[in-house]
């Protein structure tokens, strides 16, 4: 048995310890969106927040994790949106969809640390998150709204 | 003349069509579909149309064309809630189930030997016989960039009978006169001003025939449509709630993967799972055709079993090294692979004889789908009724194909088609639901998810048609004076027609679509083109022909333009003939600054590609660094008639000019011992945003006619790239994925 934290409640599995992150939260806690896009560590849409850092949770085996999780149902809801998941809104980011909880994730990652992030730190945090529809200005675009909403530049 | 012609081109559709007409009568193609919501109607609900349903607990519009991330969805609901006076968030949306009254009543247009600028009569009473033969054959079909030309007329008068049949079941109620009443935001308003909700008039209605309508709203009266509306499915798409068909959970539901020859129609000779039978969570080893699947507790513990699966396969039907796929395309350019030759204006062989004739030659490479969701299925098959929860975008060939493999009546398949994690044309292909199937009936009774791994993914993935060109061009007194374009590829419709267990009799157009159709007017042009047999199969991929014959078509003018020392965008002008075209052009000129200066090490390019019936050019700008090319900007003109998502729009070219740009600078499939070499995204990986240039969109309306935007911003990119470089360095880049020749940032 391994006990987690995910998004504030605590949970208690009995899986593989080597079992990833991933496949916990969607297959035994049913948090399914945080998605399965590659396996390997080279698409991003996996991506969870562990004690607030962007974390790949397909290379994170369950037995080694230490800290809470906060996946994208944590982060915000549609009732009470996170400002970037508002930005990502009213910039009408998405298109099909399915990448855009790891690029949220991990640009509330980036902007808990950098508040007002130029073009080139944007390029460099989000480069690893691939978006197939081609959503990236529209990403670019919603960054620096949410950044401007939460206060930086 | 006319007939002769067309006889001569021959074409699959036209005959379909033909023979579908003398099987069943005029009457039967006239016959206006039965509604299938009129079915399962529940007591108190009113459906007025196949889209429209009303009852006391809210409104349901039926969207059939499948949401891909395109956005057909709110597109669909839009033009309903338009003529219906329906305000986002009064209405929910439902994909409908697989009927016959979905028929696609666009994909005609395009599916004849006639160039999209063409309404000569001859042109249009083949598309006529066309549509009759989609409709016949009830193809329910999302894809060919369609849904917008489709649904424009068709759900705003859906919308309309609806509104007019309300307001009649509240002149019925209230016993005053139609013509005094009005609608507004879901309701009916009397002349008093009291409001009737729509909802309660549901009971009324649903006793009343629904109401002729002969006339629709003026532009002028728009709400919604051209207008800034945001997407109704992006909040669930921002915040984790929006269900993929990947992430759909089921009572019972068991977990399973699979593996199945990576050799495209090769079969297994025996495999060997002794050692994955006793790994942590799995349930099943389920011997399939040409495969193996395994069932678990859990996805992950299926795929790391499946992983311990030894599988003995054999051998491709098809050469096992890409050095000979290339071969083979390259001796496709002879009499006996003629496919077609619908363009030959002026006299080529006379233009080519003696003059400096310039050669050159092109290549398009093998590329794989690979949205980001993969593939996956959640099937239950019963002893009486099998059950699908998958997107896809050919409903009723699904319930068909089902139909067949298990056994059961059609009326027994159920699909339930869902939300995508994008396509790219990947789904309409039935690699995961035949598997799925499989498994599920295997193991009667209980819901079996099977999701492909990434790489099992790539490995199935029919890929884009492998294409080459050879070009043969004459300028003369600073003009293109003649061009000669040759184009060899394998035959994505009769490759997909084949697995539909179908065959085409006549030429293919998207071996040559985009370059035989272009509206230049040059003296001498002839596009010719050569079907490549025996390779591996291919499938639709995003913009399909024109992603290599426009790459082809373009780039090849562009090297006349340049060799006769005119100007790429001047000439491009001078040559073009379609009024709505040349403005497209004018347009990204105009954005582009054309012809301003550029800095040192800089490049401007420019490329025209018409395809899906939408003219597109683009200008692509790019600087030459000590790291590569990097991309700076790009400006699109595009002309769909008319603009229904401005906010959609400009998020769907920006989308399809970065797919373009992306795969034509890094990605192939290339095949080894039979299969793919690349496995996942490290090796096909298209544009990252660290890459990704800014993107300026126009949308233009003057065509005549509403078109799709989903695939056509592709095809220029490529060549608008390709001419940018050579602007910026003199090097002529003339295969994809580029990054083989010149290094990128």
């Amino acid at each position: 048995m391994i006990d987690l934290t995910v998004n504030g409640t605590q949970h208690r599995v009995d899986v593989s310890p080597d079992m990833p992150l991933l496949w916990v939260l969607r297959d035994e806690l049913g948090l399914t969106g945080t998605k399965y896009g590659c396996g390997i560590a080279q698409c991003g849409a996996c991506t969870v927040h562990v004690e607030g850092q962007a974390v790949r949770s397909c290379q994170l085996a369950i037995g080694d994790l230490s800290g809470e999780v906060t996946t994208i149902e944590g982060l915000g809801t549609p009732e009470a949106l996170h400002a970037v998941q508002a930005a990502w809104i009213e910039h009408q980011v998405a298109q099909c969809g399915y990448c855009q909880s790891g690029q949220i994730m991990q640009a509330a990652a980036l902007l808990s640390v950098n508040p007002a992030p130029d073009d080139d730190t944007i390029d460099h945090a989000m480069s690893a998150n691939l978006c197939r529809c081609g959503t990236y200005p529209r990403i670019r675009a919603a960054i620096h709204g949410a950044a401007a909403k939460l206060g930086g530049a | 003349m006319a007939v002769a012609t067309i006889a001569r081109r021959g074409f699959l559709i036209a005959s379909v069509a033909i023979a579908g007409g003398v099987a069943f009568g005029t009457w039967t193609v006239r016959r206006p579909a039965d509604n299938p919501l009129a079915k399962g109607r529940e007591p108190g609900q009113a459906t007025f149309n196949a889209w429209v349903r009303i009852g006391p607990d809210g409104i349901v519009l039926i969207t059939p064309h499948v949401d891909l991330g395109q956005g057909t969805t709110a597109l669909q609901s839009t033009l309903i809630a338009e003529e219906m006076d329906l305000d986002p968030g009064q209405f929910t949306t439902d994909p409908g189930r697989p009927d016959g009254a979905y028929w696609n009543t666009a994909l005609a247009a395009d599916a004849v030997p006639f160039r999209y600028t063409d309404d000569s009569i001859p042109a249009e009473a083949l598309r006529d016989m066309a549509r009759s033969a989609f409709k016949l054959i009830g193809a329910q079909v999302t894809g060919g960039s369609s849904t917008a030309s489709d649904s424009f007329d068709k759900l705003r008068h859906a919308g309309a009978v609806a509104r007019e049949t309300l307001k009649a079941a509240a002149a019925q109620k209230t016993g005053t006169d139609v013509a005094d009443l009005r609608t507004e935001s879901g309701a009916v308003v009397l002349k008093d001003g009291t409001r009737i909700a729509y909802t309660d008039l549901a009971g009324i209605a649903a006793g009343i025939d629904p109401v002729k309508v002969t006339k629709l709203r003026d532009p002028s009266e728009w709400r919604l449509i051209g207008h800034d509306v945001p997407r109704l499915d992006i909040p669930a798409k921002s915040t984790g709630a929006l269900t993929y068909g990947i992430d759909l959970t089921m009572e019972g539901m068991v977990h399973a993967t699979c593996r199945v020859n990576p050799r495209k129609g090769a079969g297994m000779r025996g495999f060997d799972a002794s050692r994955a039978e006793g790994m942590p969570g799995v349930l099943h080893i389920v011997t399939l055709e040409n495969g193996v699947a395994v069932v678990a507790t859990n996805t992950w513990y299926a795929m790391q079993a499946m992983k311990a699966v030894r599988i003995d396969w054999d051998t491709a039907p098809y050469p096992a090294e890409q050095a000979d796929h290339w071969a083979e395309v390259a001796a496709s350019f002879t009499e006996e692979r003629l496919d077609s030759v619908w363009r030959d204006d002026g006299d080529i062989p006379a233009a080519l004889n003696g003059g400096a004739v310039i050669e050159t030659e092109y290549r398009a490479p093998y590329v794989a789908h690979q949205p980001l969701e993969p593939l996956s299925a959640l099937v239950r098959v019963t002893g009486d009724r099998a059950d699908l929860w998958v997107g896809h975008q050919m409903p009723r060939f699904v319930q068909q194909r089902v139909a067949k493999s298990t056994g059961l009546p059609e009326s027994s398949v159920h699909f339930h088609n869902q939300y995508v994690g994008g396509s790219f044309g990947h789904r309409l292909e039935f690699e995961n639901i035949d598997r799925a199937v499989e498994v599920a009936t295997a193991l009667k009774g209980v819901p079996v998810k099977l999701t492909f791994t990434r790489e099992e993914d790539f490995a199935q993935d029919f890929p884009r048609q492998i294409a080459m060109a050879r070009a043969r061009g004459v300028v003369k007194d600073g003009k293109v004076h003649a061009l000669d374009l040759g184009i060899a590829a394998a035959s994505p419709s009769r490759s997909q027609a084949a697995r539909l267990g179908q065959s085409i009799p006549g030429p293919d157009n998207q071996i040559v679509a985009g370059a035989w159709d272009v509206p230049y007017r040059l003296p001498h042009h002839r596009v010719t083109g050569y079907a490549v047999p025996g390779l591996s199969p291919v499938s639709s991929w995003r913009s399909v022909g024109a992603s290599h014959a426009g790459f082809f078509a373009d780039c090849a003018l562009d090297e006349l333009i340049h060799a006769a020392g005119a100007d790429p965008l001047a000439e491009r002008l001078r040559l073009i003939a379609d009024p709505v075209a040349r403005k497209v052009l004018e347009a990204v000129g105009e954005m582009s600054d054309w012809g301003a200066p550029l800095g040192a090490g800089q490049g401007r390019g420019i490329a025209f590609v018409a395809s899906f019936g939408v003219p597109v050019a683009e200008v692509v700008e790019v600087t030459m660094t000590d790291r590569g090319i990097r991309l700076d900007r790009v400006f699109v003109a595009a002309d769909v008639g008319r603009v229904i998502d401005p906010l959609n729009f400009e998020n769907l070219v920006q989308g399809g000019v970065i797919w373009g740009l992306g795969h034509a600078i890094n990605s192939e499939i290339t095949y080894s011992d039979g299969a793919a070499q690349q496995t996942n995204y490290h090796m096909a990986e298209g544009l990252r945003l660290y890459q990704t240039p800014e993107i300026i969109v126009r949308g233009l309306e003057n065509g005549t006619s509403v078109r799709g935007i989903g695939e056509p911003p592709v095809p220029p990119a490529a060549p608008a790239l390709a001419n940018a470089i050579f602007a910026a360095t003199g090097q002529r880049i003339r295969e994809m994925p580029f990054n083989r020749h010149i290094a990128f940032i």
